[in-house]
């Protein structure tokens, strides 16, 4: 079982989304948050002030997956989500060791889908 | 002052033309008994009670959303806070003693008596002198929502550091031996700068000078946010104050063109020129961003908005439509010039720019009403520079002068009074964490549900 953490830009979460669904992958979590890469922040201006290196919005994917269905997630969130421009985000892939669904108690791979 | 002052003349001198006395003898024995209930205009008392409501809305929630959403998550509420209690506390102050002390009978041309404390020979039938065709509680009310004001805009100055309780001592003390004195100068029948036919048609002085200074002067006494200038974070909620900017300049509507205490065509010049100003402060604020950054911003134009507002106070009612464009331009460069590079340069932290937009803009409106003021657009007023009279110059100049000095020193000695009395600023930690929590034990906004 993998743990796939993706960053991506707030725009392409839709196209992301659809992706998945297509590939059959229902379950993921998203949270809004702040990041800043090799993209940079952009400065802002107050008051004539510049403020550098702002963290820019971004999305976070989190979704949990059977080692079958890694490829398929990754390729969507590859697909939905690459504009080709500085700052699309990353993919990052992490070993699973446990999953508990809380109402049944099942564990590991039935617990997953 | 001149021109209510006047006004009252032109009144009395009608009712002596009537009884067959010459208006010369009426005018040495002028006599405020002369006004009675029926002196009272419906239409004007309609116009300065809904300005009078304008004026409230510029503190709550104009100011209050204008510089709540300029400061930080964590002090948002105690801003809205500080606002909310001086429309509390300044309200009473005014009936019990702040009104008579302003505009009560003269001692000296210095400040009124106590004999109108409480209300007491305030009557809410009978016109007074300052207004001869609105009930004089009417004009009373009308006058609390400066007084409430011009205190709530110091709080830009010291917003995010300073204690509760000793915004609340020093607030009292700065309406009683701050406000209350420099109103009787300038507005108060027998006040001094008044008598050196200075002129004020909304309170440019009397306001915007005065709250300014005294928010440089808290400014330096308080010192600087932690973490500035390296570690501010930029304001938390631009639309909030947005949404505060223009609500001030709804309001201000009434804080001007109010001002002409009557309905008709001083209130409709004041209301144009009002607009006007704003308008260029905001539009020129804007293309001095974007000749300087590149990009012209939201904190840019509502800042340069507040500052044509501030800058037109004292000259509506005075000025053509043209001037006050005029007027409105300059707000919005020199203001500029003075947040965006001299306070840096100088390096005190007055948080939301309460100095650099209502003091700076305050002083610049006084010049400009030595300048462009003109008879022809009000006879009770007087001509400026560009219609070749030096002597109103100069008297704006001797009111810049008295005004900066007077609120300066004592705005600093009464810092200093409460600082000694119950301490002015938060302790570091109260400060890092925010006052939302210290001080109210409340939070603007949760981060679940």
């Amino acid at each position: 079982m993998k743990y796939i953490i993706a960053v991506i830009q707030p725009d392409r979460l839709e196209e992301v989304m659809q992706r998945l669904e297509e590939k059959e992958i229902h379950l993921v979590t998203v949270t809004s948050v702040m990041g800043r890469g090799r993209q940079r922040g952009v400065a802002t201006v107050y008051r004539s002030h510049k403020e550098a290196g702002t963290l820019l919005k971004k999305m976070k994917l989190e979704i949990a997956v059977n080692d079958a269905y890694v490829k398929p997630t990754l390729d969507a969130i590859i697909e939905g989500g690459r504009t080709g421009q500085v700052g699309d985000g990353k993919i990052f892939v992490l070993n699973l060791d446990e999953v508990i669904r809380i109402r049944t108690g099942e564990t590991g791979g039935l617990a997953i889908g | 002052m001149q021109r209510w002052a006047k006004v009252v003349l032109v009144m009395l001198a009608l009712l002596a033309t009537a009884a067959d006395v010459s208006a010369q003898q009426v005018v040495t024995n002028a006599a405020p008994a002369a006004l009675t209930a029926k002196d009272v205009s419906s239409g004007d008392t309609a116009w300065v009670s809904i300005s009078a409501g304008l004026v409230l809305l510029m503190t709550i929630p104009g100011l209050a959303f204008f510089y709540g959403g300029l400061v930080r998550r964590k002090n948002v509420l105690s801003v809205l806070m500080q606002c909310f209690m001086m429309m509390c506390l300044i309200s009473l102050q005014w009936v019990l003693f702040g009104y008579s002390l302003a505009f009560g009978p003269d001692i000296k041309g210095v400040i009124g008596d106590l004999s109108w404390a409480g209300l007491q020979n305030v009557s809410a039938d009978v016109p007074s002198t300052y207004a001869p065709t609105i009930p004089h509680q009417l004009f009373m009310i009308f006058q609390m929502m400066f007084a409430v004001i011009t205190p709530a805009l110091i709080v830009g100055a010291f917003a995010e550091r300073m204690k509760f309780a000793a915004f609340i001592i020093f607030s009292l003390l700065w309406a009683t031996f701050v406000y209350a004195p420099v109103c009787h100068w300038v507005w108060g029948k027998g006040g001094f700068l008044a008598k050196l036919g200075a002129l004020d048609f909304a309170g440019g002085t009397v306001v915007h000078i005065n709250a300014g200074i005294a928010s440089l002067a808290a400014a330096l006494v308080i010192g600087k946010r932690l973490g500035y200038p390296e570690r501010m974070s930029p304001p938390h909620n631009l639309p909030f104050a947005t949404l505060g900017a223009g609500l001030l300049w709804f309001g201000w509507f009434g804080f001007n063109a109010g001002s002409a205490l009557a309905a008709g065509g001083l209130s409709t010049s004041a209301f144009i020129a009002t607009h006007l100003a704003a308008a260029a402060g905001g539009l020129t604020w804007a293309v001095m961003d974007l000749v300087a950054n590149k990009r012209a911003t939201v904190l840019g134009i509502i800042s340069g908005g507040v500052a044509g507002l501030a800058t037109i106070t004292q000259a509506a009612g005075f000025v053509t439509p043209m001037s006050a464009i005029a007027i409105g331009v300059i707000a919005g460069i020199v203001p500029w010039f003075f947040v965006s590079l001299i306070k840096p340069r100088l390096g005190y932290d007055d948080a939301l720019d309460a100095f650099g937009i209502h003091g700076v803009g305050g002083i610049l409106g006084a010049l400009l009403t030595g300048v462009f003021a003109s008879k022809a657009v009000n006879a009770a007023g007087a001509d400026g520079l560009i219609y070749g009279n030096f002597d109103l110059f100069k008297a704006q100049c001797i009111t810049v002068v008295v005004t900066v000095a007077y609120a300066f020193v004592v705005s600093f000695i009464l810092l200093r009074l409460v600082d000694a009395l119950v301490g002015l600023r938060s302790d570091a930690q109260a400060e890092r964490i925010g006052l939302d929590l210290t001080d109210h034990r409340e939070t603007g906004y949760t981060v679940l549900d």
